[in-house]
């Protein structure tokens, strides 16, 4: 790989998920294991049905076009892709060409890559309208409508990344737009990302930034979960570099291939010459239809803050391991329930650190949503709380956490039953503490004239063992410390 | 005898009980049986057809017909082609339910050219339609069997659908009145698609006030398509008050003008003859008329425009019918061949003609060419006409070169007929245009009906109908019934 240099651009497929209805029928935008259930007559192309632009899609998709920096048309138009395909009942499929102006043009986004910020070039992301699912068996294919019909974004990159590492960090990014902003559920389960990814090689020691140099592209297409991106990406490297090796590089043709898992490599499946004429033109059914201005600005504050912009603030300002920041903004709610943590008067890096080593646990363990744990965060606000008023020891909180989890209890409930409010008498507790030097006297003679003062700590664990754990450890040290000294 | 009577004579007969609207159904239907056997003008005929309430609104109880490219739920809908010949659809066109909600009871389903195109009337897939007049001759179309019915009295009033003159032509032919409203007055949901763009629903009927009234029950804004527009501030029957005095109309020199036809036939002179004389009348009734004269080059341009659209438009439309979901499935080996199969076996050999060069003028290389520039000269066509509208309310054609063709196409032999396709094809403009335009009968050439058109600017409904009304009271051919009249 020394030698060369990889160029990679990739084509995302992602589905707005939520919305009602799909984005041309008033059929169910929904993901059944039933198929064929949210399916109205255009989803199949009945004779005589029209295509109605669903509003809600298209300010969803104006604001992934603002999130991604592009530049959004003063009217919106459809086109129509024309081709025969069984899962395409109209014939054609409606989508956006590059002319007159899709949902986004131009455009860059920033994505964490090596715990360090890179940028990624977008080309244009358009609107269209899902196909059909095509299940194929041994003897025949299913067709399932549900999909039919539901909005899809595509977003096209230039060719920004380097590595199959970089476009995967890439795609991340972007799928957590997508969930932060609540435009899709972005769940490779579910079919609602596909990626194309486009790979060419060149020497190395090129200007990448001038096109001429670029090598020859060659587009993969179906890929549907970013570790097969990664792998195809990685594959198809290493089989043009052999190409070059051998010589043969230059003779390959622009093309297009697909993934075949069994054998981790890149098929043949057509050439550019073979490509597909669209006789793309403009869907007559719907007229221009006018963005304006104010509308805009209105989705332009509906934009949540976003994973990036919300590490940063972890990283730079609450001194947060970019690891741990990562975990934190994984998802929006994650991130929600943390800085709801904060506000009510948590150290950033402590709530940080009972999200990291319980809360995620627990909400893993139980198999929820964070917004369906039932311990919310003023409740963890109000524990850790506890803590800082040295009302109760970090290992009591744990303790008290944990049983909380398992017994579906309210922490501070549970603190609160046992009674394992730390006693805040100091008079009571130095009595508790003599009494217990009185009845160790061997113990405190060896810590006296031998200077064994580990056994400070034995005389800690009497305290803690005859308080029923009810003690502040840290206070009880500084009582034990200071009862022992007036013996001496 | 009511049906050979004016939708308000036979509304007056039925509230006043002279008659009941199961009288006049049983009169539709036996007529329909009558002129099935002589003229072959229905696809469909509805003999269990029921009265509804009887309430006070015109169209309450009054039977009519219904295109056969109108969706209707539960009943055979095959736009007279082969390709849906068992088609039965699970919807109503927007345009029928509200007829519906008015009361009117549909008598039958009347033949078209196959999915309206064609001028004819000879392509439907139920053989020819003829002319009520003289059976030799054509009724025109692609409303053809809808024209049929009503110069011959099934009933006052039936749908039609116009994409470049498929309501007025037949009309004309036919001896009686023909509206195509401005586009998107009438929803298109639920018509079977010929040309998005240039589709237009309208009505066949045998006087001016007719045609009003049924299109005020017709038009609206339907959620169902996107390009309908909200007309309820628009009252078409209202509107006619027969008051004209100083309303402006004017004739296209170009088009009109002997001069242009240096091979003119007896047929051809005595036919615009008989429409300067209709002119001279409606001048003698208080209407302005002038000559104007437009550019010939965008007159010749028309058809051309119009057919590079409608084609293109029409191979896209089309493309949903595979045979696989709805209608008649062909046997295949895969997909593709059943597919193949379907298409080669069901569409007439001028449907496949026009799917041809629809997919040139979009392939790629062509598409800047053709169908850009056909958009380009769209825009150039209408702003001319605009320009026309600013200072008239209307212009005013004969329609065709003369009246109806032979059935026999052989017969119409014409080696100077490439003079004539701007007479042939101008009302093409209208569609191009969005305007509304009309159709009347302006006399008899050769025994047999001819007509004259008017066309206003976009919205001009109200204005073009009230001078119409004006026209046909002055030229005295409204409410006209076929006679057959020995021809040859």
């Amino acid at each position: 790989m020394n030698k060369y240099k990889a160029l990679i651009g990739l084509e995302m497929h992602c589905q707005i998920s939520n919305t009602n209805s799909k984005v041309f029928s008033s059929a169910k935008n929904g993901f059944s294991e039933d198929a064929n259930i949210y399916v109205q007559a255009l989803d199949m192309g009945f004779p005589g049905t029209l295509p109605v632009v669903n509003k809600e899609v298209v300010k969803k998709a104006l604001m992934m076009s603002m999130m991604l920096n592009c530049t959004q048309p003063e009217y919106l138009y459809f086109e129509r892709k024309n081709y025969y395909y069984p899962d395409l009942p109209k014939g054609f499929q409606i989508t956006q060409d590059t002319k007159p102006a899709p949902i986004g043009v131009g455009g860059e986004v920033e994505y964490l890559y090596n715990g360090e910020f890179k940028k990624a070039q977008i080309d244009n992301i358009h609107l269209e309208e899902d196909t059909a699912l095509q299940s194929h068996l041994p003897d025949c294919t299913l067709l399932d409508y549900n999909r039919a019909g539901i909005p899809l974004l595509e977003l096209v990159t230039k060719p920004s990344f380097h590595s199959s590492d970089e476009a995967v960090a890439f795609l991340e990014t972007i799928r957590s737009m997508y969930q932060y902003a609540g435009i899709s559920e972005a769940d490779p389960k579910k079919g609602q990302i596909r990626c194309d990814v486009n790979v060419s090689i060149m020497d190395e020691n090129l200007d990448e930034d001038n096109p001429n140099n670029w090598g020859t592209k060659v587009e993969i297409k179906g890929v549907n979960s970013f570790g097969t991106v990664k792998a195809v990406i990685d594959c198809e490297i290493a089989r043009q570099i052999e190409l070059k090796e051998n010589g043969k590089y230059d003779a390959m043709e622009q093309q297009t291939r697909r993934y075949d898992e069994e054998t981790n490599s890149t098929k043949f499946m057509r050439s550019k010459q073979d490509a597909i004429d669209y006789r793309y033109f403009v869907e007559p059914n719907i007229p221009r239809i006018r963005i304006d201005k104010s509308w805009l600005e209105e989705i332009k504050n509906e934009i949540p803050r976003l994973k990036n912009e919300r590490m940063k603030t972890y990283i730079e300002e609450y001194g947060i391991k970019p690891i741990d920041a990562d975990t934190l903004t994984k998802e929006k709610a994650i991130s929600d329930y943390f800085e709801e943590v904060v506000s009510n008067g948590i150290k950033p890096i402590d709530a940080a650190n009972w999200m990291n080593t319980i809360i995620l646990g627990a909400i893993n363990k139980l198999s929820v949503s964070i917004d369906e744990f039932f311990i919310k965060p003023l409740t963890l606000a109000d524990l850790i709380k506890m803590i800082y008023s040295e009302k109760i020891s970090k290992n009591q909180a744990k303790n008290a956490l944990y049983e909380a989890v398992d017994t579906n209890k309210n922490p501070i409930d549970i603190i609160n039953s046992l009674g394992i409010e730390q006693m805040q008498n100091d008079d009571e507790l130095i009595k508790i503490i003599n009494d217990i030097l009185d009845a160790n006297p061997t113990q405190l003679n060896d810590y006296l004239t031998k200077g064994l003062t580990n056994l400070i700590n034995y005389f800690l664990g009497q305290v803690m063992k005859v308080t029923k754990g009810k003690a502040n450890p840290a206070k009880a040290m500084v009582l034990l410390k200071q009862e022992i000294e007036a013996r001496k | 005898m009511y049906m050979n009577k004016s939708i308000e004579e036979i509304h007056e007969a039925l509230i006043s009980g002279k008659v009941t609207s199961q009288e006049l159904i049983n009169e539709a239907l036996n007529k329909s049986h009558e002129i099935q056997e002589k003229y072959n003008a229905f696809v469909t005929i509805l003999d269990d057809a029921k009265p509804g309430i009887l309430t006070d609104d015109l169209l309450s109880g009054i039977p009519y017909g219904i295109k056969d490219n109108y969706s209707t739920k539960g009943i055979l809908t095959t736009a007279s082609s082969n390709t849906l010949k068992d088609y039965i659809p699970f919807y109503t066109a927007t345009a029928v339910s509200n007829l519906e909600k008015h009361g009117a009871v549909a008598i039958n389903k009347t033949v078209l050219d196959e999915f309206g195109m064609g001028a004819t009337g000879t392509t439907g897939h139920t053989g020819a339609v003829l002319n009520p007049w003289n059976p030799s001759m054509m009724c025109a179309g692609s409303s053809a069997g809808s024209a049929c019915a009503v110069a011959a009295g099934v009933y006052p009033y039936a749908l039609g659908s116009d994409t470049g003159d498929s309501i007025r032509k037949p009309a004309a032919y036919c001896g009686i009145v023909g509206y195509k409203p401005t586009y998107g007055m009438i929803s298109r949901y639920g018509l079977l698609p010929y040309a998005s763009s240039l589709d237009t629903c309208g009505v066949l009927t045998r006087n001016v006030r007719d045609a009003a009234i049924v299109v005020d029950a017709m038009k609206g804004i339907d959620p169902h398509d996107m390009t309908s527009w909200d007309s309820s501030n628009i009252h078409l029957l209202e509107s006619i008050n027969g008051f004209v005095k100083g309303k402006k109309l004017c004739y296209i020199k170009e088009l009109v003008s002997l001069d242009n036809y240096p091979h003119a036939s007896d047929t051809l002179k005595a036919h615009l003859k008989n429409f300067m004389d209709a002119l001279n009348k409606i001048k003698d009734s208080g209407i302005i008329v002038e000559e104007v004269s437009v550019d010939k080059k965008i007159i010749d341009a028309t058809a051309n425009v119009y057919n590079v659209i409608s084609y293109a438009e029409a191979t896209s439309n089309m493309s949903n019918l595979t045979g696989i979901s709805f209608g008649p499935r062909e046997k295949g080996n895969n997909y593709v061949e059943m597919m193949k199969n379907y298409r080669t076996n069901n569409f007439s050999p001028l449907i496949k003609r026009r799917f041809i060069i629809g997919s040139y003028v979009l392939q790629k290389d062509n598409k800047e060419k053709y169908f850009y520039n056909a958009q380009r000269l769209r825009r150039i066509i209408t702003d001319a006409w605009l320009e026309l509208f600013k200072n008239y309310d209307a212009v005013i054609l004969p329609i065709e070169a003369g009246p109806a063709n032979y059935v026999d196409l052989s017969k119409n032999y014409n080696e100077f007929d490439h003079e004539l396709i701007p007479l042939h094809e101008n009302l093409q403009a209208a569609n191009l245009g969005g305007f509304p335009s009309i159709a009347i009968p302006d006399g008899f050439v050769n025994n047999l009906p001819v007509g004259l058109s008017l066309t206003s600017k976009p919205y001009d409904d109200e204005n073009m109908l009230n001078i119409a009304y004006a026209i046909e009271n002055t030229l005295g051919y409204s409410n006209q019934i076929a006679k057959e009249v020995s021809h040859e």
